[in-house]
Parts: C-alpha cells; sequence; structure tokens
C-alpha cells in the first residue's frame, strides 16, 4: 500500500503514515555546503550548543571552493572552527561537490536526510528520502537529531522503452521537467520507474534525482535493484543495504507516462528549467562558454562520454571550455584514464572539484550578453553570475559537441 | 506575530517563478555572513528599483511558484529585512515556504490576478482575508496549516524552540 516515501517513514517511525501527516522523524544525515553552513551555525548557537550525533553532521566547502574573497575565507574559517570543535565531519577544498560525496560515501537506501542545499534530492537515486531544506532546518536536525515532515502526496513517473544513441538522462529529465513545468511537482514526492529508469546506470540514474527539484519535487525517489547494489558495493565493498521499493499496490495521486523513444537531445533554453527546446530548434545558436561539470553532471561517466567527443579534436576558437570534476574521487578516475589529457588537449580548462562557475562565484563569470550552455541543472537570470547572460542546459554529449563547433550542436553528429 | 494580524502597505507586483537568484542573486555570496549589506540587494534581478524604493509594511505580490530554485534561507531573511509585511502568490516553492515561516515572514496563498502593481492593500491573518483597497474588493487566503501558524506566531521556529524546548508537531 505504500509508495517509497510512505515506507521510508513507516520504518522510521515503526508505524504507518498517511500523506499530509506532519510527524517528527529522526534525521540520518543533515549536512550543509559553505553558503548555508555560517547561517545554519549562528542559528545552532541561538538554541544549542550540542550537536546530536556529530557522527551525522557534515559540513562541505564546495561552493567558493578555494576562495575567491576575504569574505568567504571568513566564512570557511568559520566553519572549520565549528566542525572541529564538535567532531562533525569537514570536507575541505578540492574533495568536491557535497551531494556527490553523499553518494558515494554515505547515503543508504532507506534514510531520512536532509541537506542544506535543494539538490540534496540527488540522493534519491539511491532510494533514499533525501530533501533541501533551510539552514535553520538543517540546524535544528543538527541539534535534535530530528525534524518535523509533512509526509507528501506521491507523483509516479513511469518511462517505457529506452533511450536512443546520443539521447542520456540529462534529455529525459529535462524533456520530463518540460512537460511538467517548474512547479509540476511541488511539494511532491516523485517516484521514477518503467524500463527506461532500471536500463539506466546508477550514475545517469543521478542525474535523474538532482533535477526533481527543478519540477518542485521534495524527493525524487527511484527504487533500489541490482544496479544500485552493484554501484553501492563496488565503492563502499561488501556491505548489506535495504531494498527500497514500493508496494505493488501503492497509491499515487498522479501518474505521468514517457516513452523514452520518443524523446530527442534537448537543452532548456534561458531563463527557466521548463523551457525545453529540441535539438533542432536551437542547433546553430553561437555560444561562448561550456561548461561540463556541477553535481548533475560532473561524473565520470559524464566525463568518458565528453571525452569521446572530444578525443583529438579543438574546441572552436571563440569558446571557453571548462570542465569540473564532482568529487576528488572522480578526478582521480579521470586522470587515470587519459579524459583529463583530453579535455586539456583540446584546450579546455579543469577546475579543482567542486561546483565551479554554477552558481556564479568565481571562475567563469560570463561577460555581458554572453551565451552559456552549461551541463549545470539551473539557468536562472544571474546564475552564473551575470544577468545579462544566457544560459543553455544540456547533456554532457551536447556540451561537447557545441564546444567544438561554437554554436549549439546536436551530439549524434559525434557519435 | 503580535500586532501583525491586520498588515497595511502597498504593492510591488512580480510574474510567475521568481527564484531565489532574483530575490539575492549568487554574485552577492560573499555578503552573506553580512545580511544588512546584503539586504541593501534585495530582488534586484527581478527590479532594480526594489530595493532601493521598497518601503517598510509593502507587500510582494506574484503570481505562481515563488522562490522556486535553491535552500538559501538568506532569501526569505532578505525579505523580511526589507521590512515587507507579507509575500502574497498563488503558491510557492517549498523550501522557500519553509524558510519563511522559520523566519517568521508571512507568506500567503491567494489569487492574486486581480492585484495590480501600486494596489494598497490590507490583509486580515485571523479572517484569512486580502481586502484590495484601491479596486475595493475582498481575496479569500487559503488557511495555513496549523504547525505553521504556530511558529508564524512565535516570530519563528528559532524563537519557538526557545519558548517550548521541543519541535512543533506533537503526537
Ligand atoms: S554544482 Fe551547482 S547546483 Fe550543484 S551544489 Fe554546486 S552550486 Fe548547487
Amino acid at each position: 500500500m505504500a509508495t517509497m516515501a510512505e515506507k521510508i517513514f513507516s520504518w522510521k517511525l515503526g508505524r504507518d503514515v498517511e500523506p499530509g501527516e506532519f510527524v517528527v522523524a529522526p534525521v540520518d544525515i543533515s549536512y550543509f555546503q559553505d553558503g548555508t553552513g555560517p547561517l545554519g551555525i549562528r542559528r545552532f548557537n541561538e538554541f544549542s550548543d550540542k550537536v546530536a550525533d556529530p557522527r551525522k553532521v557534515h559540513f562541505f566547502i564546495d561552493h567558493a571552493s578555494p576562495s575567491p574573497r576575504k569574505e568567504l575565507s571568513n566564512d570557511h574559517r568559520f566553519i572549520r572552527e565549528f566542525a572541529r570543535r564538535m567532531g562533525t565531519y569537514l570536507h575541505e577544498y578540492g574533495e568536491g561537490i557535497s551531494h556527490q560525496i553523499m553518494v558515494e560515501e554515505f547515503a543508504k537506501p532507506g534514510d531520512i536526510i536532509v541537506g542544506a542545499d535543494s539538490h540534496t534530492c540527488t540522493l534519491g537515486a539511491l532510494a533514499a528520502f533525501a530533501t533541501g531544506v533551510g539552514s535553520t532546518d538543517a540546524a535544528i536536525a543538527m541539534s535534535e537529531g530530528g525534524l518535523w515532515f509533512r509526509i507528501p502526496e506521491s507523483y509516479r513517473i513511469e518511462v517505457s522503452g529506452e533511450l536512443e544513441k546520443g539521447v542520456y538522462s540529462k534529455d529525459l529529465i529535462l524533456y520530463i521537467i518540460g512537460k511538467l513545468g517548474a512547479d509540476g511537482a511541488t511539494y511532491k514526492s516523485a517516484e521514477f520507474h518503467g524500463e527506461a529508469i532500471s536500463k539506466l546506470s546508477q550514475e545517469a540514474r543521478f542525474t535523474i534525482s538532482n533535477m526533481a527539484i527543478e519540477m518542485g519535487a521534495k524527493v525524487g525517489l527511484i527504487p533500489t535493484d541490482d544496479e544500485t547494489f552493484r554501484y553501492l558495493k563496488s565503492i563502499r565493498g561488501d556491505q548489506e543495504f535495504l531494498n527500497v521499493v514500493p508496494d505493488e499496490d501503492a497509491s499515487y495521486e498522479k501518474t505521468f507516462y514517457f516513452d523514452a523513444k520518443n524523446i530527442p537531445p534537448g537543452v532548456a533554453a534561458p531563463h527557466n528549467v521548463d523551457n525545453w527546446k529540441p535539438i533542432d530548434e536551437v542547433a546553430g545558436t553561437p555560444i561562448n562558454q561550456v561548461y561540463i561539470g556541477t553535481c548533475t553532471n560532473g561524473r565520470i561517466e559524464d566525463f568518458r562520454i565528453a571525452a569521446q567527443i572530444l578525443k583529438g579534436r579543438k574546441k572552436h576558437r571563440d569558446v571557453t571550455l571548462i570542465i569540473a570534476p564532482a568529487s576528488k574521487r572522480v578526478y582521480i578516475q579521470a586522470v587515470t584514464e587519459g579524459l583529463i589529457k583530453i579535455f586539456i588537449e583540446a584546450g579546455g580548462v579543469v577546475l579543482p572539484p567542486g561546483c565551479g562557475p554554477c552558481v556564479g562565484i568565481h571562475a567563469g563569470v560570463p561577460a555581458d550578453n554572453e551565451v552559456v550552455l552549461s551541463t549545470q541543472n539551473r539557468n536562472f537570470k544571474g546564475r552564473m553570475g551575470n544577468p545579462s547572460a544566457e544560459i543553455y542546459l544540456a547533456s554532457p554529449a551536447t556540451a561537447a559537441a557545441s564546444a567544438l563547433k561554437g554554436v549549439i550542436t546536436d551530439p549524434r553528429e559525434y557519435l | 506575530m503580535e500586532g501583525m494580524t491586520i498588515l497595511r502597505g502597498r504593492v510591488w507586483k512580480f510574474g510567475d517563478n521568481i527564484s531565489t537568484d532574483h530575490i539575492i542573486p549568487g554574485r552577492y555570496y560573499h555578503l552573506r555572513s553580512n545580511l544588512p549589506e546584503l539586504a541593501k540587494h534585495v530582488m534586484e534581478d527581478a527590479d532594480p528599483e526594489f530595493p532601493k524604493k521598497v518601503k517598510p509594511g509593502d507587500f510582494i505580490v506574484a503570481g505562481k511558484n515563488f522562490g522556486m530554485g535553491s535552500s538559501r534561507e538568506h532569501a526569505a531573511i532578505v525579505i523580511k529585512l526589507a521590512n515587507v509585511s507579507a509575500v502574497i502568490a498563488k503558491s510557492f516553492a517549498r523550501i522557500f515556504f519553509r524558510n519563511a515561516i522559520n523566519n517568521g515572514l508571512p507568506v500567503i496563498i491567494a489569487d492574486t490576478d486581480k492585484i495590480d502593481d501600486g494596489d494598497e492593500l490590507e490583509v486580515d491573518l485571523e479572517k484569512g482575508v486580502i481586502r484590495n483597497l484601491t479596486k475595493n474588493i475582498e481575496i479569500k487566503i487559503q488557511p495555513l496549516p496549523k504547525v505553521m501558524l504556530d511558529i508564524l506566531k512565535e516570530g519563528g521556529i528559532v524563537e519557538y524552540i526557545k519558548k517550548y524546548s521541543r519541535l512543533p508537531v506533537t503526537e
């Protein structure tokens, strides 16, 4: 009878829960990044002096990493001092983006996790009930070991068939957001099902859950299967993990059906993530910068796809090509496989693991009226640090192909 | 929320999908530990005049999905610091909504089609009604869940916890 979200809360509370109910539930992990951490710490200091369990709390210095200015350096020091004093985890410069480190090393199926960052929903691809909250809510979870939640209603998103060559999970999720709209799943638990989803690698699934927030969802859950456990065991070794799937007769507020074979490569055009356009409609648009990375598409599989297209070729003269691995693990793997060499030889600039230019704090801020094509998850006005710039969102394959031509390009030309 | 049950002020009208990047752009990231300075840029990318001209008591009125995007609580805080009395929208993004309540900023769900820029409003939170004094009409407010009203009444979640030493849900 229970959807994935209802199941996880029922397990944690030891009783059945209903959508719409307000509960206080234990939180397995709470985390902060450098933009939300300082406020979280200040709020915490207003009402508490004790972290419930320091081994369930993480601080990540990933957004402005390394710091581009003194104000942020001071914030970083403030975070470091607090994390050391309380004995929490602290993830430093060069270690990578919070959500990526969470999926590699910490998040487990069936966990309840809150992160003071909206893309915490990435972890839903490992069937963790993981949701973004503000600094104060994360501070409460850090202090109390729990938080109040409203049990969300669930939407079932069923994707049949298989993606065609040159079409990736990024194209799929951009398409779905285009159909449902930026507020199409506001407050809901979005559960992704169907043949097309189960055929995706775990890495590709993270891209889907990562963008659940872009249609307003509270979580983006994908049931566990052999691929989930293969991924977890490949990194964490032999451990037992919970199997989290919905009951067969679970009830959903709405079900949406998509057929993967109808989905072409696509982009989100400026300035909204739901402004989906098929590649045909935008191909030929001149661009000034390409960014491959972020918590959406900065994983090793993304880099392999981009490198396959960039190998032995040179980026277009008028385009800046920036690449940032999502984590240290991705970076080392990319070095080992020779992908970084391919990027550098193609004329790319490789930044340290972290958010890179995604949110416009440093490295890679576009000039006035420039056009950027990025593998990130948001193209809001001003997102990359310049409100007059235009941002298109696309897959790593489309990004790599477009970097070569200097205009938005269908990646299938190179595959 | 004492003395806050009747709010009165002038309207700043915005459209749909106002994101947290509109409310407080990422380029001011370095000011996040300096809230008064950060607040000087409130809503700047939605209307560059707003931070200069907003008056205490004014309302932000918008279409659907107000506050979409990031989890930055600073978005709710800078609106509060600008002394905006409430944000009224057809719908809100989830994280912003919760952040606003946690900071004691009233967020009101209502049909905003009949509210225009510059209109004078009176909002009665207790009765759940918006009076558009300029147009001489009344608009109903969608009631808030009890837990959120309880937090708002204390002026925010931190004040609530300090007062009751517990989270605002009892089973
Ligand atoms: S990569 Fe971009 S979207 Fe992801 S956590 Fe960093 S700033 Fe946020």
